[in-house]
């Protein structure tokens, strides 16, 4: 396996009014392809931030970070998005569907960046929602869906330009405990039989448990070995 | 193109806002092609009438007469064409209510210097060989129905005639058929009576007229030859005051009011107003999106992207609702321009109207724009 996420002594403060807050302390993280990695840690531990560095959303204060091959941190915001759309699918902890938008309207969204045409747009939103067990809700819209649902859409979303990286971040924090197994038993589907690498931030232990390593992020540190490995 | 679905998704998200606020630039565009189509359709009219005729009238007032005579000497001013004179008569027709519009002209001169009424040799010689005889205009006639043949009894609070009576009566000689511009014009529906006869038979005001129309030979020499005219009864009693006869038609206009000024203000009030109202919406539309333009930013949109993508919202909605309202305007010129004069929205105006559209759609749409360009993804997912 090779790397495709690599942290190197990152470090990230906030200005927050007149104080300059540190949440990340020269984190070091390396992520192999295919691996689906759980990052667990109480609120404020800094595991959001570190996701939102490794997704090309923010940018370190201090370090590098390399992933898919190239260096993010020092990358200008033009380029910075045209990387996330290539390399990174986003699933969010409220969903973040475009209310007045269909399921499969939402989940065609990505693929506006890309060059593909009308009709194979749809093929591939027809053949994601199939893939997320949607393909009969393509034109419901997110009201009309339960919150499970809901999230297989915005799964659906991520999937479809067909990302390098799926990164999640509290994708079951909404959901009850019996739409949550069914979301992370697609995830874990995704990295075993598709191969995506995932990286997940979750408060649940139960969630965890679905990823193949979890590590600790607290007070702004990843612990310096995982606390479990499973398989 | 692509990007189509999300811009309409953005306009329709609070569907009521979106539809008042285009009501609201509908009826904001609708009075503006409606005042500026007027305004623009008489500067048009009158630009398009009188190019080379002058207008002199006393220069204390435009109602107070100045000796006929004066018309010989105005004959001799080098460049002067044709004169025709005109006095007003007024009167009504049974009721004062249904007041005539009434003048006293050399008809045959009449003819020669108003083209446009389409007066006939043969209804000239009518006019000449009755002296009471009238010349009227198809309107008019339509109006109360009156046929060549008809004597018609005209009722006057002025003028009194040599029996000492008000009542005067005229008989119909011929019926004109003026051009399309001048049918609504008063000299295209008027009540034309004999000088030569009226002047005759009143009691008072004798050989004077109210009004001389000149004719002359080159537009561009009209400043020289209305100089030259006043030029000949001043320091008189009657001096007069030539002048184009557009600048005569605007300036009487002016006194009815200033309808440039008018149009302008009203129209300059309502857009300004307008362009709080549609930054207001547009702002206040961005402001409830900003989660969902951080999602468009998290998967891959560029700032510049997402705020094309307000600023094209913007566009549609005030070029969309500036179309439905000049529209309107065009429908509302056909109904109110039979009175009012002009029946065509003037393609300047429609022009005028989309320019300003787009002008409103970048001011209002900028601001937001700007903003979602610089929104911050992590600040704006996290509601800060």
């Amino acid at each position: 396996m090779s790397t495709l996420v690599s942290l190197n002594n990152v470090v990230k403060r906030y200005q927050r009014g007149k104080q300059s807050v540190e949440v990340l302390h020269g984190v070091n993280l390396s992520i192999e392809q295919g691996e689906f990695l759980a990052l667990m840690g109480p609120s404020g531990s800094g595991k959001t931030t570190l996701l939102n560095l490794i997704a090309g959303l923010d940018q370190p204060t201090e370090g590098e970070v390399t992933v898919a091959g190239e260096r993010i941190d020092k990358m200008s915001g033009g380029k910075l998005a045209k990387w996330r759309a290539r390399h990174i699918g986003f699933v969010f902890q409220f969903y973040n569907l475009l209310p007045v938008l269909t399921a499969a309207r939402n989940v065609e969204v990505p693929l506006l960046l890309t060059n593909l045409s009308s009709s194979k747009r749809k093929q591939n939103v027809r053949a994601v929602l199939e893939l997320v067990g949607l393909a009969d809700r393509a034109t419901h819209k997110p009201g009309e869906l339960s919150g499970g649902q809901q999230q297989r859409v915005s799964i659906a979303r991520a999937l479809v330009a067909d990302p390098t990286l799926l990164v999640c971040d509290e994708p079951t924090g909404d959901l009850d405990r019996e739409n949550a197994e069914e979301i992370l038993k697609l995830l874990q589907t995704l990295n075993r039989e598709q191969g995506k690498t995932i990286i997940m931030v979750t408060h649940d232990p139960l969630a965890a448990d679905h990823a193949s390593r979890t590590l600790h992020v607290d007070k702004g540190r990843l612990g310096d070995t995982p606390v479990r490995s499973a398989a | 193109m692509k990007y189509f679905m999300l811009i309409w998704a953005g306009l329709w998200r609070k569907k009521t806002r979106t539809v008042l606020t285009m009501l609201s630039i509908v009826v904001a565009f609708l009075l503006f092609g409606l005042l500026q189509g007027i305004n623009q359709g008489i500067k048009a009219g009158l630009g398009d009438t009188g190019n080379n005729r002058l207008w002199t009238t006393a220069r204390m007032s435009a109602v107070s007469s100045m000796p006929a005579a004066l018309m010989v000497r105005m004959q001799t001013v080098k460049g002067v064409r044709t004169i025709a004179h005109l006095s007003f008569f007024g009167g009504y027709f049974q009721d004062a209510k249904n007041a005539l519009p009434a003048f006293a002209t050399n008809v045959d001169k009449l003819a020669v210097v108003y083209p446009e009424l389409n007066i006939t040799p043969a209804q000239i010689a009518a006019m000449q060989t009755t002296r009471p005889g009238a010349l009227i205009g198809r309107p008019l006639a339509k109006k109360y129905g009156w046929k060549i043949g008809d004597k018609i009894p005209v009722g006057t609070t002025i003028w009194t005639n040599n029996d000492g009576s008000n009542n005067w009566a005229f008989d119909i000689v011929g019926i004109f058929d003026p051009t399309p511009q001048f049918e609504r014009s008063p000299l295209g529906s008027a009540f034309w009576i004999n000088y030569a006869y009226w002047d005759e038979a009143r009691k008072f005001d004798n050989h004077r007229v109210h009004q001389f129309i000149v004719q002359v030979d080159n537009p561009a020499q009209a400043a020289v030859i209305s100089s030259a005219i006043d030029k000949m009864s001043e320091n008189s009693p009657d001096e007069t005051r030539t002048q184009t006869e557009n600048a005569a038609l605007q300036s009487q206009l002016k006194q009815l009011a200033d309808i440039n000024f008018i149009a302008n203000s009203i129209v300059g009030a309502v857009m300004f107003t307008l362009l709080f109202l549609t930054a207001n919406t547009m702002m206040q539309s961005v402001r409830e999106r900003i989660p969902e333009l951080a999602v468009l930013k998290t998967l891959g949109f560029s700032g510049g992207t997402v705020s094309t993508l307000v600023l094209v919202e913007s566009l549609m909605l005030c070029l969309f609702a500036a179309a439905v309202g000049l529209v309107l305007s065009a429908g509302a010129m056909k109904a109110v321009g039979s009175v009012l004069g002009p029946t065509r929205l003037p393609g300047i105006v429609i022009a005028a109207g989309l320019v300003i559209a787009v002008a409103l759609a970048i001011i209002s749409g900028l601001p937001p724009a700007f903003r979602a360009q610089r929104l911050n993804i992590v600040d704006a997912l996290a509601g800060r």
